[in-house]
């Protein structure tokens, strides 16, 4: 479980983020939306301790992660996995050995352990025979791809991704959406994401949290989302004349 | 522009941002003391490095070495023309010379702008685009990861192309001398024999050494802490061969006062 209690964080005398309190359990995917700009991934990077915050704590199973040493934070992050919005792919390194690197590097699996492990990774989120290409030579999406299978390749308890289908075509994202909610729910992984994809606030989202200008604007499941009276959010959400027609027919 | 900034951190006085960065520098060194996550991948990350920065400089300090030999021999020939001094005197000067100073710190200088500048560039690309947070998150102690192998191996390879440069930079020696006709190959090695001194060696190889840590932990500072984007990651390899050569020369010349 992680928790956050009153998180800010600015920039100079840019506040990104105030006052944020949220609740993330295991085996559930909360999502994060809002517009581009609204601290999304500055709060993502302030959970994983990329970013320091200004006040607040970050908790994980209620010790303070912002309070932590070096090596206490060392340990939590062996059980995190992350998908930066970039893809961060190691880019001297092949498929294959970004997504054994973790493995390499923290485990003392045998050479085909960890191959079963990658290939079984790989197939998971649909790049069978991309083992040995760069990441200079495979699409956006695939790259995409790369990088949730060396998220979730260590089998972490808490799971971050930040934009998982931006760029992926819609069937694509939908196998990706159905990848992370299986995963969470098989494992009991605490699972954070970042999305615009309003397919996937529908289809995999246990918890949504609503940001706008730095600041929870709203909380709650997907189904309290088709009633939600909120303006912003509505707007937001119901964006499209299609989609605010889908809801007034869902409504009644 | 880093040339620049160089020179306005020395000129104007900016001290404190100087003693700023000195600070973060040392700071950075000491985290790489940690114990590593996995010996055997540090070992072969830094066998990589050794093959990359060894093999990868080899033709051009041997092209250096031999060229500044020669240069040097013709030179102090020419101005060395008396009947009263023997010509074996040009060999040890060359010899000598080449030892104590131009294999070691001309090399060195160079390897800087090689070296260095591609460090400093691959961490800060790696900086830029994420992938030293990507191994931050997995719990990876980067700068020990990152830079630890690089230094290892640079300080590791570059006293072995140090000690090739004094050999061809002696060889260009003896090859200019007998072509033109200065000296032959025996009045040479009489000359080169005569003066030689194991403390010589020794300051070529404490420099060797000294100069090796320069520049790979400069340059990986510069790369490490890049901020920005592409423009930001030139500045910073501009600036990682800059300050390497500053320190380069101003350590040479320390461990001369110091040993000679
Ligand atoms: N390193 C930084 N330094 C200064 N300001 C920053 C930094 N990172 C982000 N910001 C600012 O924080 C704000 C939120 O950025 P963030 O990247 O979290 O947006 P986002 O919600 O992830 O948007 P998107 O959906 O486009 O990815 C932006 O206004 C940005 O200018
Ligand atoms: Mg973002």
């Amino acid at each position: 479980m992680i928790e956050l209690r009153n998180i800010a964080k600015s920039f100079g005398d840019k506040e990104v983020l105030r006052n944020i309190s949220a609740t993330f359990e295991p085996g559930k995917t909360s999502l994060v939306i809002g517009t581009s700009g609204s601290g999304k991934t500055v709060l993502m990077k302030c959970m994983v301790g990329l970013f320091e915050v200004d006040s607040g704590g970050v908790f994980y199973n209620n010790e303070n992660f912002s309070k932590m040493n070096i090596n206490e934070r060392k340990a939590i992050r062996k059980e995190i996995g992350m998908l930066f919005q970039g893809n961060a792919l190691f880019d001297s390194m092949t498929v294959e050995e970004n997504v054994i690197f973790p493995l390499n590097m923290f485990t003392d699996m045998s050479e085909k352990e960890k191959k079963d492990r990658v290939n079984f990774c790989l197939e998971r989120v649909n790049l069978k025979g991309a083992n040995k290409l760069y990441p200079s030579e495979i699409s956006g999406g695939m790259m995409k791809r790369v990088g949730i299978a060396r998220a979730i390749v260590q089998n972490p308890k808490y799971l971050f991704c930040d934009e998982p289908n931006s760029g992926l075509d819609p069937q694509t994202s939908i196998v990706i959406d159905k990848l992370i909610q299986e995963i969470t729910q098989e494992y009991n992984i605490t699972t954070f994401v970042n999305t615009h994809d309003m397919n996937s606030v529908m289809q995999i989202g246990d918890y949504i949290l609503y940001m706008f200008e730095g600041e929870k604007h709203w909380e709650g499941t997907s189904k309290d989302l088709m009633t939600a009276k909120n303006e912003r959010l509505e707007n937001f959400i119901f964006s499209s004349e299609f989609l605010k027609e889908a809801r007034k027919h869902y409504v009644k | 522009m880093a040339y620049f900034y160089a020179l306005t951190v020395f000129e104007t006085g900016n001290y404190m941002n100087l003693f700023y960065h000195f600070g973060k520098y040392i700071l950075l060194l000491k985290s790489l003391f940690v114990k590593p996550e996995k010996v055997s991948i540090y070992w072969r990350e830094t066998i990589r490095q050794m093959n990359e920065i060894g093999i990868g400089s080899l033709g051009i300090v041997a092209i250096i070495s031999v060229f500044i030999g020669a240069v040097t021999t013709v030179q102090t020939a020419y101005q060395l023309i008396s009947p009263l001094i023997a010509r074996s005197v040009i060999g040890t000067i060359v010899s000598d010379s080449t030892i104590l100073e131009l294999a070691p710190t001309i090399t060195c200088l160079v390897l800087a702008g090689k070296i260095g500048s591609s460090v400093a560039s691959e961490l800060g690309s790696m900086r830029i685009t994420e992938q030293i947070d990507a191994l931050e998150i997995m719990g990876v102690n980067t700068p020990s990861y990152l830079i630890g192998p690089k230094i290892i191996a640079a300080v590791l390879i570059i006293p072995c192309l140090i000690i090739i440069a004094a050999f061809l930079g002696i060889y260009g020696g003896v090859l200019a001398g007998s072509l033109t006709g200065i000296l032959t190959p025996e009045e040479f090695s009489i000359g080169a024999r005569d003066s030689f001194r194991t403390l010589n060696l020794i300051l070529c190889m404490v420099k060797a050494v000294t100069f090796a840590f320069i520049i790979t932990s400069v340059s990986a500072y510069q790369g490490y802490f890049t901020d920005g984007g592409s423009l930001e990651v030139g500045q910073s390899s501009t600036r990682a061969v800059v300050f390497s050569c500053i320190l380069i020369l101003f350590a040479d010349y320390l461990l001369a006062e110091l040993l000679l």
